[in-house]
């Protein structure tokens, strides 16, 4: 095992080729870009493609032409491309097609900035195309943990047949940390016998298809979707939990923000508060199983994030009423400061009092 | 006795839900009859369109996909990329290709991607209820145009083998139309011979075919087969709009 440091975008090139990886259609986008650049190096090195789309509809739209023919492929973007690949996502997800799909999340709404932020939460995992459909989204939150969960994503797209989206904030794009890398995985994909590759003689014809026109079959695929999804639900819940035990307050946080969360958990305990975190590594499925535990012993929670209050709706859920939760956010490229959040979380120790 | 005329293999049997006198009909026979002469249906990946044609999944009898509106050369790109060997061709209608799929049309052109596109011109959106497409003809009266296609209001129309040809990526680029016997036999060699220029590898093909709707033009379908050669071939000239320097074997 070789110990390298390496920026968190390319890490997620090299943690995609390791994961048997080869191909990437994509589109350049700040703060994301060194992914795509790596890849253009990379992939002609292993036998794989990369070809830059037109477009971000196009990128997402290839990605459906390759996961039909049974590769392992992959494409990246941040919001405002995300948001145009929203109609391949839902073709995608319709038509059950196993991909990964980054987001290097910046500053919104609109055009906003090319600084960190957190706030395409809601678009990840609640959805963002049309349909009734689920993404799984996993959000790292270091750069080894960059490369570990994409051979977990490439693992789970393939397992249910489903887009799984790596959802990060620019820094994590941008931060270099030393990494260890395992053996290079060699394989390619499992066999995929429904893929569309040609019909063998005799044998059944494939169909890559997302269209139910009789309603009673649309229904029938949309209860079929919802019965994966609930298994996805109970079985792939990922989380990190840090000074839990006899925590009062509970800092729940994702990506970078639970890195600075985790400094304020330190904080307060030496300064003998009971303060623990919960850091959330699948978004969706939302780690609803630990929240049932501590929501026991808790007093309250507060959740930390770098948009206007986008999870804390999912803390709530999974909290269902039994304790207080509160926000502290930062948002348009703007980190939460540990200082600031001590100072929050101090506030709300004392019962509000300063 | 000998059998002189039979459906093809590449066709499933099963009734096809086009309208009498649509052409679409006419247009799958035609795939279907070339993929079985080249003996090539284990190789053969179609991409279905939205719009009149989408069950078009249906009735070939080969492995599909089914693309959003528009969005079929670039689903093409990513399957040919995969499978390189394999035949690879979308079937779009007008607004399909040339309206919301403009933009990934001309870049699998320009890119020279190896992969066919039967184009369908039926002059019109047909399965949303005939509004206007972008090849509609000036005078043309349409739900979205009822008082007939004006330039100054609504545009001119597009030409797609015109618009396409001068990019280096094309290397066939043909019209033809299926308003009768002998036309028909001449886009049956034009999907024939971009299939086989697919094949060698030379660059991006595309099969322009100009089509029937007889329900949305408010026509029998004799009238509209007769609308058709009366006015849109003078609009859509008729040819090969461009040719590999090599000729292909048939
Ligand atoms: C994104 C999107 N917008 C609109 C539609 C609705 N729609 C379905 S078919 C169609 C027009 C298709 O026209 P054309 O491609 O010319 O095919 P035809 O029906 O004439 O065969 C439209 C607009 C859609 N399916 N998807
Ligand atoms: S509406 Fe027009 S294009 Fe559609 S099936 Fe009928 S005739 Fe054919």
């Amino acid at each position: 095992m070789a110990k390298v440091l390496m920026k968190g975008n390319e890490a997620l090139g090299e943690g995609a080729v390791r994961a048997g990886c080869r191909y990437f259609f994509g589109y350049p986008i700040t703060p994301q870009s060194e992914l795509p650049h790596y890849l253009a190096k990379r992939m002609p090195q292993v036998g794989g493609v990369y070809l830059q789309s037109e477009s971000e509809t196009a990128a997402a739209n290839m990605v459906y032409g390759a996961a039909g023919a049974g590769a392992r492929v992959m494409t990246s973007s941040s919001g405002p491309g995300i948001t145009l690949m929203q109609e391949g996502l839902s073709y995608l997800a319709g038509a059950e097609l196993p991909c990964v799909v980054v987001n290097m999340i910046r500053g919104g709404p609109g055009l906003g900035n090319i600084a960190p932020a957190q706030s395409d939460y809601l678009q990840a995992v609640k959805g963002g195309g049309h349909g009734d459909y689920r993404l799984i989204v996993l959000a790292p939150a270091s750069v080894q943990e960059i490369i570990d969960l994409m051979q977990d994503a490439f693992d789970l797209a393939d397992k249910y047949r489903n887009p799984v989206m790596l959802l990060a904030d620019g820094i994590l794009g941008q931060m270099m940390e030393p990494v260890e890398l395992s053996e290079e995985v060699l394989v390619q994909a499992p066999e995929k016998a429904w893929a569309a590759t040609g019909r063998k003689k005799g044998g059944p014809r494939r169909l890559i298809n997302s269209l139910y026109i009789v309603p009673e079959e649309c229904e029938k695929h949309n209860i079929e979707l919802a019965q994966k999804y609930a298994v996805i639900a109970k079985e792939e819940q990922r989380w990190e939990e840090y000074q839990l035990d006899n925590a009062k307050l509970v800092i729940v946080a994702f990506g970078t923000c639970a890195r600075i969360c985790k400094a304020v958990v330190d904080r307060a305990r030496q300064e003998g508060l009971a303060v623990g975190l919960i850091r959330p590594i699948s978004v969706w499925p939302f780690p609803n199983d630990v929240f049932a535990r501590v929501r026991e012993t808790a007093e309250q929670f507060l959740s930390v994030e770098m948009n206007m209050g986008q999870m804390v709706e999912d803390v709530r859920l999974a909290v269902e009423g039994r304790k207080p939760v509160h926000f502290y956010g930062r948002v348009g490229g703007m980190i939460p400061v540990a200082r600031d959040v001590l100072a929050e979380v101090k506030k709300l120790y004392n019962g509000g009092a300063v | 006795m000998k059998k002189i005329f039979t459906r093809p293999e590449s066709l499933n049997d099963i009734p096809f839900h086009y309208c009498p006198g649509c052409t679409h009909g006419i247009a799958h026979r035609l795939v279907a009859e070339v993929i079985d002469e080249m003996d090539i249906y284990e190789r053969a990946l179609g991409i279905a369109p939205v719009g009149c044609s989408v069950f078009i999944f249906n009735y070939l009898n080969i492995d599909m996909y089914q693309a959003a509106h528009g969005r079929a050369p670039a689903v093409g790109t990513g399957v040919k990329r995969v499978l390189p060997d394999r035949l690879v061709f979308t079937y779009q209608g007008d607004g399909d290709a040339a309206a919301i799929g403009t933009g990934e049309l001309v870049h699998a052109a320009a890119r020279g991607e190896k992969i066919t596109v039967i184009f369908i011109n039926n002059a019109i959106y047909a399965m949303t209820g005939g509004q206007m497409a972008p090849t509609t003809l000036l005078g043309q009266k349409t739900t979205t145009t009822p008082y007939g296609r004006d330039k100054d209001v609504n545009g001119l129309p597009v030409k797609v083998c015109e618009m396409l040809a001068p990019l280096d990526g094309t290397a066939y680029l043909a019209r033809v139309s299926l308003h009768n016997p002998k036309h028909i036999a001449m886009a049956k060699k034009a999907i024939r011979k971009a299939f086989d220029v697919q094949m060698r590898g030379d660059g991006f093909t595309l099969v322009e075919i100009l089509s029937a709707c007889p329900t949305n033009w408010g026509l029998s379908p004799l009238e509209a087969l007769k609308w058709l050669e009366e006015n849109m071939i003078s609009y859509y000239p008729l040819g090969e709009y461009k040719t590999p320097a090599e000729e292909v074997q048939l």
